[in-house]
């Protein structure tokens, strides 16, 4: 029986600019709160939009580390009055998935100028006390094992893709090595020291087959951009970025035993017609990188490669930034680090800089068009939420 | 394969002795549904009386039909480990004193993926069986061990994390003037037990089967009656330190409800040993052994309680004695809260009418002293908290699991049961 619905098709984009990259440096450890590092974000984000807080009628927030407030206590903290407000509780999903809310929310005229910001604070027992609380399912079934965290989570998920796909550590390490290189040149990466194949092989193993340069550092930080009219962007002067497609897509394939695929491979079809192109004119990828597999498994099931075959592509492409595959141009989170929710904004953002010319490291060559992709949540055995957009440079 | 276990050394009193933490401990209030099969060891699922799915972890609707109508049910224990993990760093202050440690997704054949500790005798990628059992913060866990026993698997360092195996310990039982703690004493030096401490209460009073416990190694007789809280602070100053299982078998119990007595005299003696007896050993052993609930391979691991099972409801024919039993019962529940999280479970085992002297009156089936030991012990081995022996005890947890209101209705016109 055919699903009831989906018979239309969607809307696009039309007349959303995306614009103001903010990304606030990230921090090891933070004694400040979250809302200190979402109020510097916004701050920021308004300064350089030429924007009072009295503009904003729409404001989005994601964070991990808000407790006990939400959006609506960060309205009162912040001095905002929005008319549209959104909270996007999806972790390394939540930039895409915020963006395609705003975009929405202002097609439709329900808000004029939306803020998007993500920011999560650090402090030197948060990483700890986030774990032992993540979800209910992690409490009651993954966290009493071993308390290992997402570690523990991915390596499973990379000892089944290991195995079903004949992917190598030294696949991964290509993706950690690729990613070192291009934060070398990003000045908020927190990782500066090179990273050679060697040293990646030879890490401090921390829940097999993943090592210490699989994982990403916590980290406090924030990051921000702005969803508004292409008109309102234009009188604002904003150098604005298009979008051309966006899909979004939780809890997919739940019969399957273990993820060795994301909610992407049920959307990506339409993500790429809605667009008008195929893979290979995208220019960059910018994949949610809490470990390598998760890239690999968003290389195959964005289109970029077929199931199974990511490990060929990394090994046939190079993955710099003036590579063949330019991917994670910043550093991704395992060289920048990672800022809680924020993570999931970090190539939602750095892919605005790259297509507005912005770039604060290397700049990929003729960035036309980029491809963004986001990943959240285990709550129990596997990430549930997954998100991609598709995006163009070049004035509207 | 799992190397035989090496009978641990002395203690080295300069070395720092590993401070209990507990494993993780919340849970959701439906997940206690799991925990409590596991304190009986048993391994059971959520299961949808709508459609017959199987769920897991627990939830409150069916996920494939949306059903509330969702009970917990013995499962078929068959799965493949399909992933496996050897944990290095963890945030938990348990496990860092353990690491490295494995743990693994099993696809189980009745379509669900569960996350567990594995078995070291588990191959990659093999079928396995899973176990449920209460870890050391008192929650249920689920244990992958490998579908065939293998040798020594007992001896498993995760496996030894959920169990209470006497073998190499040193056991204190509290009476041994009875055939009860004498069939226990030999139980537990046939399991493997070091030390058998024996306690014997009034030892100028001949008693039988002395020659049968002075002809056991292992045991050493040592001076203890629980109505005497000198002689149980004694004891506790003597041998508290190194005993890693207590099995109190002590017990005052006689014939007869409330009318049938006059005064408080001997229901004061049932509580003086079943009650008091109970709360001065608890005073004087537990907080040590709650200490040494991590201290290497012959850590403290269990205490032990056998109760009446008319502890849970009154029976007539010993009404006033099972009040007492209710008060052990009641103060063991509160003895589980305060181990929690030190690795020493509390064990209790609701017994039906033994067969003994007191009981000349109470139609069979009894259930003698080795029945007792044989239960006690394979609970001990396999790191079970509630188990009930006889088939008197099984019928009145059933009925009782079943509606305490009207067992307690019907206990009261039956005379016999007690």
């Amino acid at each position: 029986m055919k699903a009831p619905g989906r018979t239309a098709a969607r809307l696009g984009y039309d007349g959303v600019a995306v614009a103001v990259p903010v990304t606030v440096p990230y921090e090891r450890h933070s004694t400040e709160s979250a809302h200190w590092w979402i109020a510097r974000a916004l701050g920021t984000l308004l300064r350089e939009a030429g924007l009072r807080p009295v503009d904003v009628d729409g404001f989005c927030a994601a964070s991990f580390s808000l407790f006990p407030d939400t959006a609506v206590g960060l309205t009162q903290h912040l001095g905002l009055s929005p008319r549209w407000l959104d909270h996007i509780p999806m972790g390394g999903a939540s930039g895409v998935v915020a963006l395609r809310r705003a975009a929405r929310a202002v097609q439709s005229g329900d808000a004029d100028i939306v803020a998007c910001v993500a920011g999560d604070t650090n402090h030197v027992d948060s990483f700890r006390r986030l774990l032992s609380s993540f979800s209910r399912f992690a409490q009651d079934a993954s966290y009493p094992y071993g308390a290992g965290g997402p570690n523990a989570s991915f390596a499973l998920l990379t000892d089944a893709y290991m195995r079903a796909y004949g992917a190598t550590r030294e696949d991964f390490g290509k993706i950690c090595v690729a990613q070192r290189a291009n934060a070398l040149a990003f000045p908020h990466a927190l990782m500066k020291k090179p990273l050679t194949l060697d040293a990646y092989m030879a890490a401090r193993p921390v829940a097999d087959p993943i090592a210490l340069f699989d994982c990403v550092m916590p980290c406090a930080g924030a990051e921000a951009f702005l969803v508004t009219r292409t008109d309102i962007a234009r009188d604002l002067g904003l150098a604005a970025v298009r979008v051309l497609s966006t899909i979004e897509r939780h809890n997919a394939f739940p019969d399957d035993p273990i993820q060795l695929r994301g909610g992407w491979v049920l959307d990506r079809d339409e993500m790429w017609s809605m667009a008008g192109i195929a893979p290979d004119r995208a220019d960059f990828l910018q994949t949610y990188d809490d470990y390598p597999v998760i890239c690999m498994m968003q290389f195959e099931d964005l289109g970029f490669c077929a199931k199974g075959e990511a490990p060929d592509f990394v090994r046939a492409n190079t993955l710099q930034t003036h590579g063949s595959f330019p991917h994670n141009t910043s550093g991704g989170q395992l060289s920048v680090g990672q800022a809680g929710a924020a993570g999931g904004f970090l190539g939602l953002v750095e892919a605005l800089r790259q297509l507005t010319g912005q770039a604060l490291g290397g700049q990929v060559d003729r960035a036309e068009i980029g491809v963004v992709s986001g990943f959240g949540m285990i709550n129990y055995d596997r990430g549930l939420c997954s998100a991609a957009a598709v995006l163009a440079g070049g004035a509207p | 394969m799992t190397r035989p276990l090496q009978k641990p050394p002395k203690k080295n009193p300069q070395i720092r002795t590993t401070a209990p933490a507990p494993p993780p401990t919340p849970r959701s209030r439906r997940a206690h549904g799991f925990s409590a099969a596991a304190a009986e060891g048993r391994f059971v699922l959520q299961h949808c009386s709508a459609c017959g799915a199987f769920i897991y972890p627990a939830r409150e609707a069916c996920p494939t039909c949306l059903s509330m109508e969702i009970v917990w049910r013995e499962a078929p224990p068959g799965g493949q480990l399909i992933a496996e993990t050897t944990i290095r760093a963890s945030t938990n202050t348990y496990f860092r004193e353990r690491l490295p440690w494995r743990v693994g997704s099993v696809r189980m054949d009745c379509g669900v993926t569960i996350q567990a500790h594995v078995h070291g005798d588990v191959a990659a990628q093999a079928r396995v069986r899973l176990i449920a059992r209460t870890d050391a913060s008192g929650q249920g866990v689920v244990m992958a061990l490998p579908e065939q026993d293998s040798e020594h698997m007992a001896d498993d360092r995760h496996l030894r994390e959920l169990t209470c195996d006497p073998k190499f310990r040193r056991v204190l039982i509290t009476d041994g003037r009875t055939e009860l703690g004498q069939g226990m004493a030999k139980a537990m030096v046939d399991a493997g037990a070091s030390i058998v401490f024996v306690g014997i209460a009034e030892n100028w009073l001949p008693f039988e089967g002395r020659a049968g416990l002075e002809a056991l190694a292992p045991v050493q007789m040592v001076a203890l009656d629980v109505t005497d809280t000198v002689s149980v602070t004694e004891l506790a100053g003597e041998i508290g330190g190194k005993v890693d299982i207590l099995i109190n078998t002590a017990e005052h119990a006689r014939p007869g409800a409330n009318l049938d007595r006059t005064g408080i005299a001997t229901s004061r003696d049932e509580m003086e040993t079943n009650y008091f007896g109970l709360l001065r050993l608890v005073q004087a052993f537990a907080p040590a052994m709650k200490a040494r609930g991590a201290d290497g391979d012959n850590r403290a691991s269990a205490w032990v309680n056998i109760l009446s099972v008319y502890a849970l409801s009154n029976g007539l024919a010993f009404g006033a004695a099972n009040a007492s039993h209710a008060a052990a019962l009641s103060l063991a529940q509160c003895l589980r809260a305060e181990l929690c999280g030190s690795g020493v479970k509390v064990v209790n085992a609701l017994v039906g009418p033994k067969d003994e002297v007191w009981r000349q009156l109470t139609p069979p089936p009894k259930v003698t002293a080795g029945q007792i030991a044989t239960s006690v012990t394979e609970a001990l081995r396999q790191g079970i908290e509630d188990l009930v022996v006889g088939p008197v005890a099984e019928d009145v947890i059933k009925r009782w699991k079943q509606d305490p209101s009207a067992l307690a209705r019907e206990m009261m016109h039956s005379r016999d049961e007690g």
